[in-house]
């Protein structure tokens, strides 16, 4: 589904990812973790097709196309999706008009028919339940005066309801109380099957309790220096990322 | 030292002033004599003047502007944009009532104008030439619901150029929704003058468009007064016109009296539209409110000069300005010049302007959710429109600017 091959990447001629080497199979749950600065956030933005990042090697596919040659709405249109770390906010902008437009750009270059307002307020309750948000969540502008928790929670929404193929969530977890991370974690999950995969991209392990990975990676300093399953991030919570690191140099 | 040779403006102003001293009727009355003399000591203005400092009406110069004759069952089309505006309307077609194309309204006459004495140039040359406008006076406490108030500029080879002066007035307790647009097609220089009066708490909401032709010139003025408790809310969409230039001038007379004046001005190619506005605080304990906001591509330039004068007696001022400015292209450009003449010692007033491009991150999160770049760059231009629309509560006349400023959008990105 997802291929990194030898991806090198950075930032204003400062190189961040030096040869990173990932693949994500159909229905498969990655974690990359790794110490700050090890270049997570690069990476999901370097997916998710952000203006400003330069690729200078490697190459990416998402099902056998070439991503890094997408516009990011055409990889958003392919079924990638990424849960911000820092959601935007966008003041005079509906939260209900902003999803039903986004689903419907994604249906029509999908070539699908168009969600009306009602079956799409239907379908957007649901989830809003599901997630325990708010009902005013949709009235409200798009992340304006949420909290920390709330915006999170936003990000979950939509992932629910643009039902992407692959979900990057870039640090998702930080700045959620226990009951919040459940919920968001409850998201994810309901959507785990053989045509979901996600990359989840974490500073610490708590997430991983409640979303258990198919696989580890640890990203250090630009480059995948460890794979394991599950128990590597146990052994990283245990010894911390120095051992790791250390281990592998 | 020789007199040197008459500047663009000095011609124009002879243009005007003869075709003024050409038409005996309009020369028979005194008003209209003593505007053309004042007009022919100050001539129309140059940037030279401080209040044309941003504003050049060379543009118009050398056009030979002919009276208008009345041309009935031309530019009817034209009311199919405003036509999701229910209830009666006044039709003017080239400063001419079209009695056809109209559905009176109550308290409503139209016909030649009574005059008061103006002093600018622009509205100089309203009170010489306007020979019809519409008059409508809400009697005491009566809501006067809706009124359409649509210009109709129609012009073919010829220049034409039209000064309709219309007089509002609500009588004490009284309530009005007037939607003004000036719509049309051609060369043509459209110039009304709007006298109005709020009386004691009387409401009027005044909601204009500006969709003249793109070869089209438009000088308005509006002169409220607003007595005690009264209410003047307006707000003012520029779309069309390649020079435009709307000001409107407030008096709050009485206490507690309130004065919004809120704009938008979307401007591409190489338009030029300008909101001046001077709301003099002469009563105390009044609040003025200014929101103008400006999307501005290609070469556009906009411009917002907005005065608050508050005088000696009016403590408890409230007055507020902002002007804020999307530019979308290198080389647009926005002008902004607030001014406080504050004679009180006990008053509250702020402006502010702030000017930037679309947000990086903002345009990337859209589109990152499957929305394309065009369609996000138009989300997030409603999105700073927002504050300016979304109070208006007349939902047929803000369907109605939703839809041309859709019409604008797709007309500046082909």
């Amino acid at each position: 589904m997802l291929e990194i091959t030898n991806l090198r990447a950075g930032i204003e001629g400062k190189e961040i990812l030096k040869g990173v080497d990932l693949v994500v199979p159909q229905g498969e749950v990655h974690a990359i973790m790794g110490p700050n600065g090890s270049g997570k956030s690069t990476l999901s933005y370097v997916l998710s097709g952000r203006e400003g990042y330069e690729v200078t090697d490697g190459s990416v596919t998402f099902d056998g196309h070439d991503l890094l040659d997408m516009e990011p709405e055409q990889r958003a249109a392919a079924g990638l999706f990424l849960a911000f770390q820092y959601p935007v906010e966008l003041p005079g902008v509906g939260n209900a008009n902003f999803l039903r437009t986004a689903l419907n750009s994604i249906r029509r270059a999908r070539g699908e028919a168009e969600l009306d307002a009602v079956a799409f307020l239907k379908m957007a309750r649901t989830e809003i339940k599901r997630l325990a948000m708010a009902d005013d969540m949709l009235k409200r502008n798009v992340n304006v005066g949420f909290s920390g928790g709330e915006k999170k929670r936003n990000e979950v929404l939509q992932m629910a309801i643009l039902r992407p193929r692959l979900a990057i969530l870039d640090e998702t977890d930080s700045g959620l109380d226990i009951d919040a991370l459940k919920i968001v974690a409850d998201g994810v999950n309901a959507l785990r099957g053989p045509e979901f995969s996600a990359l989840i991209i974490t500073h610490y392990q708590r997430l991983l309790d409640h979303i258990v990975p198919d696989r580890v990676h640890v990203l250090s300093a630009g480059r995948i220096i460890r794979s394991g399953g599950p128990e590597l991030a146990h052994e990283l919570e245990a010894h911390g990322y120095a051992g790791v690191v250390n281990e592998a140099a | 030292m020789s007199a040197s040779p008459p500047n663009a403006m000095q011609l124009a102003t002879t243009g005007f002033l003869a075709r003024f001293e050409g038409n005996s009727g309009l020369r028979a009355n005194p008003v209209r004599r003593r505007a053309a003399e004042t007009l022919r000591h100050v001539g129309l203005p140059t940037q030279r003047e401080e209040a044309w400092h941003f504003t050049s009406l060379r543009p118009l110069a050398g056009i030979a502007f002919q009276g208008a004759h009345a041309v009935h069952d031309h530019g009817h089309d034209l009311l199919a944009r405003v036509a999701g505006i229910g209830g009666p309307r006044i039709v003017f077609v080239n400063g001419r009532h079209d009695t056809a194309a109209s559905e009176m309204p109550d308290f409503t006459t139209v016909g030649e104008p009574a005059l008061d004495e103006t002093e600018d140039a622009v509205s100089l040359l309203n009170t010489m030439f306007a020979d019809d406008g519409a008059h409508i006076e809400i009697p005491p406490g009566v809501d006067g619901e809706t009124i359409l108030l649509a210009s109709l500029g129609v012009a073919g080879a010829e220049p034409v150029a039209f000064h309709p002066r219309h007089r509002v007035r609500l009588h004490p307790g009284a309530r009005l929704t007037l939607i003004d647009v000036s719509l049309g097609r051609g060369t043509y220089l459209n110039n009304p003058v709007f006298d109005i009066e709020v009386a004691e708490g009387a409401m009027l909401t005044h909601l204009r468009l500006q969709d003249d032709a793109t070869d089209a010139f438009h000088l308005s003025s509006v002169r409220a007064t607003i007595a005690s408790r009264g209410t003047y809310d307006s707000f003012a969409l520029t779309l069309g016109a390649r020079l435009a230039r709307m000001e409107v001038h407030a008096r709050l007379a009485g206490v507690h009296g309130a004065a919004h004046l809120n704009a938008a001005q979307l401007l591409g190619g190489i338009q030029h539209a300008d909101f001046t506005t001077v709301v003099a605080h002469d009563a105390p304990s009044c609040a003025s409110r200014q929101t103008v906001k400006n999307v501005l591509t290609g070469k556009s330039r906009g411009v917002f000069q907005g005065r608050i004068e508050v005088a000696r007696a009016a403590q408890k001022t409230d007055g507020y300005q902002m002007n804020q400015a999307l530019l979308l292209s290198p080389d647009a450009e926005i002008d902004s010049k607030p001014q406080l003449q504050i004679y009180a010692d006990d008053v509250k007033c702020s402006h502010g302007a702030t000017v930037g491009e679309l947000d990086a991150d903002q345009l990337f999160y859209l589109r990152s959710r499957g929305i394309a770049e065009p369609a996000a760059r138009a989300i997030l231009v409603r999105a700073f429109l927002a504050e300016a629309l979304d109070p208006i509560a007349h939902e047929d006349t803000r369907a109605v600017m939703e839809h041309a400023i859709d019409a604008w959008w797709k007309g500046h990105n082909p």
